[in-house]
């Protein structure tokens, strides 16, 4: 028995050793209950984005006059809009534009700006210089500027507005990414690894970018909340998805002109912006706070 | 702090020329002819090649930008398309409309940000402050088109007591301006809470409270003017995100400023008025950064410019 109790012991302790980081990440989240609502609330999301279209008999585009503008009921949840399509099956499939173009943007934005980031903080110098003037420059254009400026020569359409919005991330990303690894760059490993006779490649891939992760993570679950905004902005004002999609801020500028006698076709489609980009702001905010070295202990 | 400004101001001439750089290549971005894009579809080859004269497209694109670098230094920024004035007097006289809702937005959400902030960290983890954070979450989450659109509905449709639309009067200026300073308010509001917290946590607080100081003079004096340079920084990337925003303000609420012109020129494929007015935007953002970094000189006499 006592045997046992010792070995058990010996276990535990063995196992608190090799908790890895990720499991260590994942108590202190949640013992953070904002965050963790934040991201059972996206897991929802996502999910019903996936399985939403099944959930409703009705069609996001068909038109249906004999059913115009009418308000929330036990068949039309949310009512329906000024072509009497249900707003919330409409909702749903909006989901799915949103979460993709929200995640494609910024991973597109990431995989241009970390490396630039990197080679910038890593290699320092000339190359440097002209990386972080151009940064410069694309900062200079405030807020959605950038991007409302890329949309109108590339035109309105959704995969413009990705490319748009990526561009718009692009600087967020390697200025974060530029500063950790100037961090990174300075610890006595690196110097190891590179008397061990490790390539620029191998130290960059193995040892810097795994230690940079956790900034690029919370970097990014927070920009995709900004990436949501904008693109329902640029769509708002007709710079993106086009009709009849039934994108979020496209469903706005489109029922603007029959709120005033019918609110609830402007209410739902900006709640629901407001409810996804919460979402994502709160798991973003948790996890900053788990991921900060500062915090550990 | 003479030789801090010059040495500044020295290091936004890269900056405003990138700037000019990008926004005279965005015509050459335009996939396809340019113009025969600006010409419209159905125009003749014969309109096409005049309207490639007009845009000077037939010269080699470095002595394009030289002379619209020429042009620019002497106040020019092209013809518009649509009305054929000139694009600086399309702009001029809607810029102070734009700037004006800029500031006044600023104002408000600084006003906001900074009592809410404070009162926050003063309270920190009581009710208040945790309502006023939710609050600030949700304002920095929700679209401030869509708040413009519900607080036209609300106070124009159903109480009637201001208008929808328009500027000019107050009346007409305080529903664009919630809207704008909004989310500014909920940035400036969480991030002085933080800065406050850190601040009032330090040796010279307690000393400052010690030396039997009210609270209010140890909060306002001591602590607030500490806290202020996350808040400063803050600002002045929240201005940048008010300039643009006013595009989707202005649209909102049918204001002639600069914003609701580069809609209209985008429908309008009115490229040279975009191309200005996005240089004007930018032009204007550098220089709000420029006296971003005087001001931080001025509360941290610590920073260091390199």
């Amino acid at each position: 028995m006592f045997h046992l109790a010792t070995k058990n012991e010996q276990e535990a302790s063995k196992a608190d050793v090799t908790v890895s980081n990720w499991q260590l990440v994942y108590r202190r989240l949640k013992k953070n209950k904002a965050a963790l609502w934040g991201g059972y609330v996206l897991l929802f999301l996502i999910l019903l984005a996936i399985v939403g279209p099944y959930l409703t008999v009705h069609d996001p585009l068909r038109v249906n006059f004999s059913a115009r503008l009418l308000p929330p009921s036990a068949e039309y949840w949310l009512g329906t809009d000024h072509n009497g399509r249900d707003i919330f099956t409409r909702l749903i499939y909006g989901m799915q534009i949103t979460l993709f173009v929200g995640f494609s943007s910024v991973f597109v934005g990431a995989l241009i700006g970390v490396p630039l980031g990197i080679i910038s903080g890593f290699y320092g110098g000339a190359i440097d210089s002209v990386i972080m003037r151009i940064i410069d420059v694309l900062l200079a254009f405030p807020g959605i500027l950038l991007a409302i400026a890329l949309v109108s020569v590339l035109g309105g359409s959704i995969g413009n507005v990705i490319i748009a919005v990526a561009v718009f991330s692009i600087p967020t990303f390697a200025r974060v990414v530029r500063g950790s690894t100037l961090t990174i760059k300075k610890l006595e490993y690196i110097d190891a690894v590179r008397a061990l006779g490790a390539t620029d490649l191998r130290i960059i891939v193995k040892h810097i970018l795994p230690n940079i992760l956790s900034p690029i993570i919370v970097q990014a679950t927070l920009r995709i909340a900004i990436a949501i905004l904008v693109a329902s902005s640029l769509s708002f004002l007709g710079l993106g998805a086009q009709p009849p999609s039934p994108e979020w801020g496209r469903m706005l500028s489109d029922g603007r002109n029959y709120m005033f006698d019918y609110p609830h076709v402007a209410l739902f489609p900006g709640l629901a912006i407001a409810f996804v980009v919460l979402a994502f702001n709160l798991f973003g905010d948790g996890l900053r706070d788990a991921l900060d070295p500062k915090t550990k202990k | 702090m003479f030789q801090f400004i010059v040495r500044r101001l020295l290091q936004t001439i890269p900056v405003v020329i990138g700037v000019t750089l990008l926004v005279f290549s965005l015509m050459h971005l335009i996939p396809g002819d340019p113009a025969q894009i600006i010409a419209g579809e159905s125009a003749q080859p014969r309109q096409v090649e005049l309207m490639r004269e007009r845009l000077g497209l037939n010269d080699p694109v470095y002595v394009q930008y030289v002379r619209y670098m020429k042009n620019m230094l002497q106040g020019d920024l092209g013809q518009s398309i649509r009305s054929s004035r000139n694009v600086v007097d399309e702009i001029k006289p809607r810029f102070w409309i734009t700037v004006k809702l800029a500031i006044y937005s600023t104002m408000l959400s600084v006003f906001i940000g900074l009592t809410a902030g404070v009162f926050s960290a003063v309270r920190r983890y009581g009710l208040a402050d945790s309502t006023i954070m939710v609050v600030a979450l949700f304002g920095l989450s929700m679209p401030n088109f869509w708040l413009g659109l519900m607080l036209i509905q609300f106070f124009s449709i159903e109480l009637s007591l201001l208008p929808p639309s328009g500027w000019g009067t107050w009346k007409q200026t305080i529903l664009p301006v919630i809207t704008l300073g909004t989310g500014g308010a909920a940035i400036i509001a969480r991030v002085t809470r933080s800065s406050m917290l850190e601040v009032i946590n330090q040796d010279y607080i307690r000393t400052a409270r010690a030396k039997g100081l009210s609270e209010r003079l140890v909060i306002y004096k001591h602590a607030l003017k500490n806290a202020m340079i996350p808040v400063i920084t803050v600002v002045g990337l929240e201005l940048g995100v008010l300039l643009s925003g006013t595009v989707l303000t202005e649209t909102v609420f049918s204001i002639n400023g600069m914003g609701r012109l580069v809609i209209f020129s985008i429908g309008a494929r009115d490229f040279p008025v975009v191309q200005g007015v996005v240089l004007i935007f930018a032009l204007l953002f550098v220089l709000v950064n420029f006296l971003v970094d005087i001001s931080y000189r001025y509360f941290n006499k610590r920073v260091d410019l390199n």
